[in-house]
């Protein structure tokens, strides 16, 4: 038996995007006064999170990269909890020692967030081996990775094992056109990696990464097709990192035109106004949600700045088992 | 007691603890093919063989161990380790810390090393230091067909992820290992022999060699203690301490390359903590900053000998015999 997760509410999944847009933006402002580290954000590429993340069901494993804090928040993450782990506090969700760029929340089912591009790819198998190792266990690893981890040969590694051991794994590669800081084209023969994936023997798809909805659908599909099949399969969303690598970047390096282009397909707009099309959200309803996000975002804020740093003590403990 | 090979006590160890616990898996390149018997036993789910390709076997490794398996991964000589680094050094040895304690990495790490396959440099090349340099890893190189086991043994139930070196020398050497269960607790030396007069300090094959030269040294008047390290990390500081507050002098050997070694680290701890025992410098015979050498005679150069270490003995008595 094999039941799909139910299809979120549009207004579900603009909510979520809207959250994160608010997480993201307040820590780069909150990093601007000087009072938290950098962080590597995901704003541009809130749709795929929310998309493919919204298609999983609570059994399921996420393992993720750098840019992971909409992948966190669409899973349901606490934004205070999160926070606090970017400002290094004892209450965020790896007491402080991950930072923003290795987040891992094993109640959630988030599992080895790596900031080695392409370290997800190489650890996804072992936990979709788990998987299929024990019995009556239909749950699916999804793991996220970027354009630039593709060029990595673990991407290769990653796929060509977990085809041959059929391992029921979702690779889902957010295509945001950027590595670090080095535009895809100088480094790819071609625009999609979805290619690559299929030379392996992927059911592999690519998407348009803007739009929540279509990433949703895509997602969906493939997530029941992995665990009827307990075969592995490539979702690509296409779709564009519209800040810099690393907060702050003043993105001098990025054509202007194109950057304009991608803000202009911004996924949270791109969502709102279909859904104001339909008739299914006006600006009263818009600016409520606006607001609640703000709020929740704002607490968290708070939650995270009156938390205590850790002990000293603990730059010594959680090394060894 | 039986008596056994070493590549038998790995057997041995290995079929042991996949029949105690049935979360205990083990893959690599050529697992499968070249252990019909655990296929036999324990299926084809447990006994895997993989592509060539040391880091996603790594990686997959610690996937698994942060998932609630204990694998044991083949990467067959200590060179393929660079394939791997990434997936040791910055998963397994960090993510447990990195996630604030969320999850553990129970895993063994097997590859082979040292001189006398004539396999040259890209086969032979102790690394072991490498991963004594990294955080949340333990490192074991032990020299006896029991300590093989019984190091095994404790390292697949070990929660952290364990490099396990083994000598490739020292595959078809036998040796007694107990026939009842059979334990070898992780980051504790093993006094060979007691001596009063110097401390040798060894680990892996050259361990051998601190025997003969101890033995050549009796007959010369000269009693030598031997400490086989075994554990590199956690290093039985303790011992190491103990023993040479009784003999005021030491020497360290191993065919690993001296620079930043692991018997830089003994020495540099002794003088730290022990500065006032010492009746002469530490020595260090150490492999040189070479790669291996495939040609028998200069692969037996490439290793400390029982002669440089009786030498090196003697001088270090002549030292206290002059003051």
């Amino acid at each position: 038996m094999h039941h799909s997760e139910p299809a979120p509410s549009p207004l579900v999944l603009l909510e979520t995007m809207m959250l994160i847009r608010a997480y993201e933006e307040t820590l780069i402002g909150i990093a601007a006064g000087g009072n938290a580290p950098g962080t590597c954000t995901s704003v541009g590429q809130e749709a795929a999170a929310v998309g493919v993340v919204h298609a999983l069901a609570a059994r399921d494993r996420i393992l993720t990269n750098h840019r992971s804090a909409g992948h966190l928040l669409a899973r349901g993450a606490e934004p205070g909890r999160m926070i606090a782990e970017v400002l290094g506090k004892r209450t965020g969700y790896c007491k402080g020692k991950s930072g923003s760029l290795h987040i891992s929340a094993a109640e959630l089912g988030v599992v080895l967030t790596s900031t080695i591009v392409g370290g997800e790819l190489s650890l996804a198998p072992g936990v979709a081996l788990a998987r299929t190792m024990t019995p009556r266990d239909d749950g699916i690893v999804a793991t996220f990775f970027g354009d630039g981890a593709a060029c990595e040969g673990v991407f290769h590694e990653s796929l060509n094992l977990a085809v041959v051991w059929k391992l029921p794994i979702l690779y889902v590669c957010e295509n945001n056109e950027w590595q670090a800081f080095v535009h895809r084209r100088e480094t790819m023969p071609m625009a999609q990696v979805r290619d690559w994936a299929a030379a392996h023997g992927l059911v592999a798809e690519s998407v348009d990464g803007n739009d929540a909805e279509a990433v949703h659908a895509a997602a969906a599909r493939l997530v029941t097709r992995i665990r009827a099949t307990g075969e592995p399969a490539f979702l690509e969303t296409l779709t564009y990192r519209t800040r810099g690598h690393f907060e702050p970047d003043d993105q001098s390096y990025v054509d202007p035109a194109e950057l304009a282009a991608w803000r202009a397909r911004d996924p949270i707009e791109l969502l709102a106004n279909r859904l104001r099309a339909a008739g299914r959200l006006d600006d009263v309803h818009l600016a409520q949600i606006r607001a609640h996000v703000r709020s929740v975002i704002d607490e968290a804020v708070a939650f995270a700045n009156a938390s205590p740093y850790p002990e000293p003590a603990e730059l010594f403990t959680d090394v060894y088992a | 007691m039986s008596r056994i090979t070493v590549n038998e006590a790995i057997a041995q160890a290995i079929a042991e603890e996949m029949r105690r616990d049935s979360s205990v898996l083990m893959f690599g390149e050529g697992v499968a093919t070249k252990r019909g018997e655990l296929v036999a036993e324990f299926g084809a789910a447990r006994v895997r063989n993989t592509p060539l390709a040391e880091g996603i076997i790594a990686g997959t490794a610690a996937g698994a161990a942060a998932s609630g398996l204990r694998p044991i991964v083949d990467l067959l000589f200590a060179p393929f380790l660079c394939y791997a680094m990434d997936e040791i050094v910055n998963s397994a040895g960090k993510l447990r810390y990195l996630s604030g304690g969320q999850f553990r990495f129970p895993l063994v790490v097997l590859v082979q090393s040292g001189a006398g396959w004539a396999v040259g440099a890209q086969h032979n090349h102790n690394l072991e230091a490498w991963f004594v340099h990294s955080p949340g890893l333990k490192v074991v190189m032990p020299s006896s067909a029991a300590d093989f086991k019984g190091l095994l043994k404790a390292a697949i139930r070990d929660d952290n992820p364990v490099l396990f070196f083994m000598d490739l020398a020292l595959g078809y050497q036998s040796g007694e290992v107990p026939a009842s269960e059979h334990l070898v607790p992780l980051g504790c030396a093993a006094t060979l022999r007691e001596g009063s007069d110097v401390t040798l300090v060894s680990y892996a094959k050259t361990v051998q060699h601190c025997v003969a030269a101890a033995d050549t040294l009796a007959e010369q008047g000269i009693s030598a203690e031997i400490i086989d390290l075994r554990s590199l990390k956690p290093l039985d500081e303790a011992a190491i301490l103990a023993s040479v507050r009784k003999t005021g002098r030491i020497v360290v050997v191993h065919e690993a390359s001296r620079l930043c070694g692991v018997g830089a680290e003994v020495a540099a701890f002794v003088a730290e903590h022990a500065f006032e025992a010492l009746r002469g410098p530490v020595r260090r015979l150490t492999g040189p900053d070479t790669p291996a050498p495939s040609s028998w005679p200069l692969e037996q150069a490439f290793v400390p000998q029982a002669d440089a270490i009786v030498a090196a003995a003697r001088d270090l008595v002549g030292t206290r015999e002059h003051a």
